[in-house]
């Protein structure tokens, strides 16, 4: 009984092998199958984008991801700790390592927009942070969604883009080597979403974070492989070809693309080979222009 | 073929993890102290006015009705006793379980059953946060402390409001009804008439959660897990109210 106290350690540095991996995971509720041998692994500094349908198992990949669902069969590693059978107690710790956006924002309606921002960090179990750098902190999360005045208004008072944002400042606000989006985008209109999607690209650029990015349009993946944040500038620009990537130089932000379908993964790949795929389910993922 | 008795069973097997998960949080750190208070004010000094209508009342109505009882025996001057006692016993704490499950049990359902459907309560977790130890236990405590305190306040109040009655109406004087009461009541009556809310605190406020914690469907689901909370919250107070008044009427 040696593992318990690795696992504890939870390596959470950049330099750790994989963030998260997925062997062979399987998940079903009742008859309907959610996930059927899904196996990936995410690097430090990765950024894996999964489309799907509505219903693929998008979702219930994410929640496996930091056990919030556990799966039937196979084994779920997050920062290097397997946590396929990890008691609920003990996952909380490493949960809270981790970076989660969720659909709607998730965010806690009786609580402020910085309380909201600030609960990560002051409700952690084993808390170091003292209030006064708690507070700096969170301002600082909302000046990086350009939130930083809707400190004391409520998320009812806020629209749906900005909860999002909210969303994304509490996700990043203890500064995460890997953090997971479900559906950034969802029901945003354009403009709104395509802000939404800079935000995500600009906190994996400036914090060299891992994404993994669970999203029904393929222009969410497109900007994240397509982009990067220029800090000196502040703006996104196209990334050049040649750029720090694979080794070829093919892949520059290193974003790979997944598709679901009814539990399955069908693809993973690259945005070219995503793009050159014959498969019906999968090209109609890909506008047909791009 | 007994298939049809797995999902009840389920359910109290749910309910008594989340019994335990709830139980276990007060020893165990963090303990949430704002939320204590919080909820405290909420169940306990939000709940004040109604139950102090109620017990008001309730004495009125009792006095009322015994005092026609006690005139057939030429005994109108014992009303004191009868309303401390019923009051004490029986009344006071069931009326005001009913009262804090039909306000804060709802209420505990239907906030918890919003974040359910809002993934707020997977968001808690996933930012490492136990949701029982955040939101189950507090309200547990708050609950187990406040019902005991409305319910001596409610019986205080619905002996006063018999007093009302028995001075304005039936001309009783004051010191024959306060010493009638007074001296009607018991040690095991004042015993059972706090371990009663206390026992009844639990219910109301861990059913009210089970049913927030474990709602599905969207808004139509909170609608109704709020009223099963209330239902099956009420129908306990009843159940175990007679089971505790059994075992105090054996106890004497």
């Amino acid at each position: 009984m040696s593992a318990p106290s690795t696992v504890m350690s939870a390596p959470s540095k950049p330099g750790a092998e994989n963030l998260l991996r997925f062997e062979n995971v399987s998940l079903h509720f009742d008859d309907i199958v959610a996930l059927q041998d899904v196996s990936f692994e995410l690097h430090p500094g990765e950024t894996r984008v999964v489309l799907g349908a509505a219903g693929s198992g998008k979702t219930t990949l994410l929640k496996t991801a930091i056990g919030l669902l556990k799966p039937n069969s196979g084994r779920v590693f997050l920062f290097g700790s397997d946590i396929t059978d990890m008691r609920e107690n003990r996952l909380f710790d490493l949960r809270s390592q981790a970076g989660v956006l969720f659909q709607e924002g998730g965010l806690f309606d009786s609580l402020t927009v910085a309380e909201n921002v600030a609960y990560p960090l002051v409700n952690r179990r084993n808390r170091t942070i003292p209030m006064e750098e708690v507070d700096a902190k969170v301002v600082e999360a909302l000046r990086f969604v350009e939130l930083e005045h809707t400190l004391e208004q409520y998320p009812s008072e806020l629209s749906g883009g900005m909860r999002r944002r909210v969303g994304i400042a509490r996700a990043v606000v203890s500064e995460p080597p890997m953090v997971l989006y479900d559906s950034p985008t969802a029901g945003l209109d354009p403009i709104t979403a395509n802000t939404i999607m800079a935000l995500v690209a600009k906190e994996r650029d400036s914090q060299n974070t891992a994404n993994l990015i669970v999203t029904q349009r393929y222009q969410d993946g497109q900007l994240m492989a397509n982009f990067r944040y220029n800090r000196s500038s502040g703006h996104l620009e196209p990334v050049s070809k040649n750029g720090v990537g694979d080794h070829d130089g093919s892949n520059p932000t290193r974003t790979i693309f997944m598709v679901m379908k009814d539990g399955r993964l069908v693809f993973e790949g690259a945005q070219a080979e995503l793009e050159a795929s014959q498969d019906p389910y999968i090209s109609k993922f890909v506008p047909k222009h791009s | 073929m007994l298939d049809f008795l797995k999902p009840p069973v389920a359910a109290f097997q749910d309910f008594y993890i989340l019994v335990g998960r709830a139980l276990v949080n007060v020893f165990r750190s963090p303990h949430y102290s704002d939320d204590i208070m919080i909820q405290m004010d909420i169940i306990g000094v939000g709940s004040l006015p109604i139950v102090v209508l109620t017990g008001f009342f309730s004495g009125v109505v009792i006095t009322m009705q015994m005092s026609r009882a006690l005139n057939q025996y030429g005994a109108v001057g014992q009303v004191g006793q009868i309303v401390a006692i019923t009051l004490v016993r029986e009344l006071g704490p069931v009326l005001t379980a009913l009262l804090v499950a039909g306000r804060n049990a709802s209420g505990i359902a239907s906030e918890l059953g919003s974040m359910k459907v809002t993934e707020q309560i997977d968001a808690m977790r996933a930012l490492g946060t136990d949701p029982i130890q955040k939101l189950v236990t507090p309200r547990m405590i708050a609950t187990a402390v406040m019902l005991p305190m409305l319910t001596i306040i409610a019986d205080f109040v619905g002996i006063f409001g018999g007093y009302i009655i028995a001075y304005f109406t039936l001309a009783l004087p004051s010191s024959q009804y306060w010493t009638t009461a007074y001296q009607a009541l018991e040690y095991n009556d004042v015993v059972q008439g706090l371990l009663k809310p206390f026992v009844f605190a639990f219910v109301v406020s861990l059913v009210g959660c089970f049913f927030g914690l474990r709602t599905a469907g969207g808004t139509q689901g909170v609608g109704r897990a709020t009223t099963q909370a209330v239902v099956v919250a009420s129908v306990w107070v009843f159940v175990l109210t007679s089971l505790l008044t059994r075992i105090f009427v054996n106890l004497q």
